[in-house]
């Protein structure tokens, strides 16, 4: 049984759950279950309606838990055994479970680990085990989610930035325990592509299948980085990247700019670069410039002085740098990195070590001490 | 039975080979990365290991100043605090097999590509259930 497949059916089970007449919470827990079941009973056995099957199972599991809960209150459980035949309206549904599981009021992390689950189609345990934290803990995080949201209406139309902010989230988490959450974004947003008429949805897409398309670059041996200019590009994905560009394009035609479709327009003309000195940074210069108006984010800003770097040598990257925040996690590494492209390799040292001393990540902090280490042994700045 | 190994950034006394690590070849860095990936692969095959984490160096003291206050902090840490760096969890038979681990990875190769022979702090985990003696 392909379990991507399986997982693919589950927005579409709750959806048939709540048209019955079950709650958002109550639905999603039963075919939570039903899925677990699935993953044990269709190894040996695979139903030729895998749906179906899941309806089925779920339903059970809702009415087995309803009933339960009903006489413990001691009520009557009010809610048919057979299920009324509701209108049929698939996208839809599918849509709305994606803005309930990115409601503004979740926490982010909360908002990630619903979204997984109900959308995705994860287990918990898969769950818990790409975030590092117990079962446990990830189940409670869960069901206090879906506390906090129960009772809001599944048919109002939700904020398509917070969906897209939480899927951005779930890519950038990488491959991390046994799920693949990157690959698993991309196939969480190519669904919501498909339900949406909305070009941000399709900038997010091509800006995940960009970045993954250098995936297997990004690292080398023992697991350390290697930045963009020092990736051996041959081992891009260009499949990846074929595919990226054309949605992008589709994208940008509809003249709606946003966020994601400008971060992945600089994603793409770093793709399109054969090596790293035919990137046309005069041209990311401009993107970023776009990018800054449409977010004013400091982190935009400080990314933007590196292509300033780029584009107009060191010192207007150094000027550039003045505008921006110290307190940003990598001003120190682009201070580094400006400071030895000017010359100053001394003064780049003790920067790059500083920095270090101020990374968020075990492979970035080596890294940056790699670098202190690289300049004070002499070494060039590999191109 | 479980032990931590705990490293520091500051505080243990000094060891052999003390060379700050932005002073190394990056090939001797990559020698010393190379080495603790592969003790914990090591470890893992063993069945010995549980985790393994690391720390940065930044954060602060921090304790409660009475109902409906908000709490107070004490930090950035001084530079005589002792500081941890990081630690690996692992589970074996015994306090020799601990402390023959911990040897072991005191040796991992600094500056000039010889063992930094740091100190390591190695404790015992209390455990969770009483045993029980009849």
């Amino acid at each position: 049984m392909n379990e991507s497949l399986l997982r693919e059916l589950v927005p579409a089970v709750i959806s048939v759950l709540v048209r019955r007449g079950a709650n958002f919470a109550s639905a999603e827990d039963a075919v939570q279950e039903a899925l677990i079941r699935a993953f044990e009973a269709w190894q040996a056995d695979p139903p030729r309606e895998p749906k179906a099957w899941l309806v089925a199972v779920a339903w059970r599991k809702f009415l087995d838990a309803a009933r339960a809960d009903a006489s413990r209150r001691g009520r009557e459980l009010a809610m048919d055994a057979e299920p009324p035949a509701g209108p049929v309206s698939g996208a839809d549904d599918t849509l709305r479970l994606y803005f309930l599981c990115a409601h503004p009021t979740l926490p982010p992390a909360s908002a990630v680990a619903l979204t997984l689950r109900a959308v995705g189609g994860l287990t918990t345990r898969q769950i818990a085990n790409a975030y590092l934290v117990p079962e446990a803990t990830m189940a409670q995080r869960i069901s206090r989610a879906k506390r906090r949201i129960a009772g809001l209406p599944l048919d109002q139309p939700g904020d398509l930035s917070t969906v897209l902010r939480v899927l951005y989230l779930v890519f950038n988490e990488g491959y991390s325990g046994d799920v693949d959450l990157a690959a698993e974004a991309i196939r969480i947003t190519r669904q919501l592509v498909g339900l949406t008429d909305e070009p941000e949805v399709a900038g997010l897409l091509a800006l995940m299948l960009l970045h993954h398309a250098r995936r297997a670059s990004r690292t080398g041996e023992d697991g350390r980085l290697i930045p963009l200019g020092e990736q051996d590009r041959s081992r891009w994905d260009t499949g990846l990247i074929t595919e990226g560009v054309a949605i992008l394009q589709a994208a940008l035609a509809r003249d709606r700019l946003g966020e994601y479709q400008a971060q992945a327009a600089i994603a793409a003309l770093h793709a399109d670069a054969r090596t790293a000195a035919e990137t046309d940074w005069v041209q990311i210069v401009e993107w970023y410039d776009e990018l800054l108006a449409l977010t004013g984010s400091p982190v935009v800003r400080l990314n933007r002085v590196v292509a300033v770097c780029e584009a107009d040598g060191p010192r207007a990257g150094l000027a550039a740098l003045a505008d921006v925040s110290p307190d940003l996690p990598r001003y120190l590494a682009v201070s580094a990195y400006l400071h030895e492209r000017s010359g100053d390799s001394k003064r780049a040292a003790e920067l790059y070590a500083a920095a270090s001393r101020a990374a968020t990540s075990v492979p970035e902090q080596i890294h940056l001490i790699r670098q202190a280490a690289r300049i004070r042994a002499g070494g060039p700045r590999k191109a | 039975m479980k032990y931590l190994l705990l490293k520091h950034y500051r505080g243990a006394p000094t060891p052999v080979n003390d060379v700050p690590m932005d002073q190394w070849t990056p090939e001797e860095l990559d020698a010393h990365v190379r080495y603790m990936r592969d003790f914990a692969a090591r470890l893992e095959e063993t069945g010995e290991f549980v985790d393994s984490q690391a720390l940065a160096p930044g954060g602060a003291f921090v304790r409660s100043a009475g109902a409906g206050q908000p709490p107070i902090t004490d930090g950035p840490f001084a530079e005589t605090k002792d500081l941890i760096a990081g630690w690996m969890i692992i589970d074996v038979e015994s306090w020799e097999r601990a402390v023959e681990l911990a040897g072991e990875l005191s040796a991992a190769p600094g500056a000039g590509g010889k063992p930094i022979h740091e100190w390591l702090e190695v404790r015992p985990f209390l455990t969770e259930s009483a045993s029980v003696t009849e």
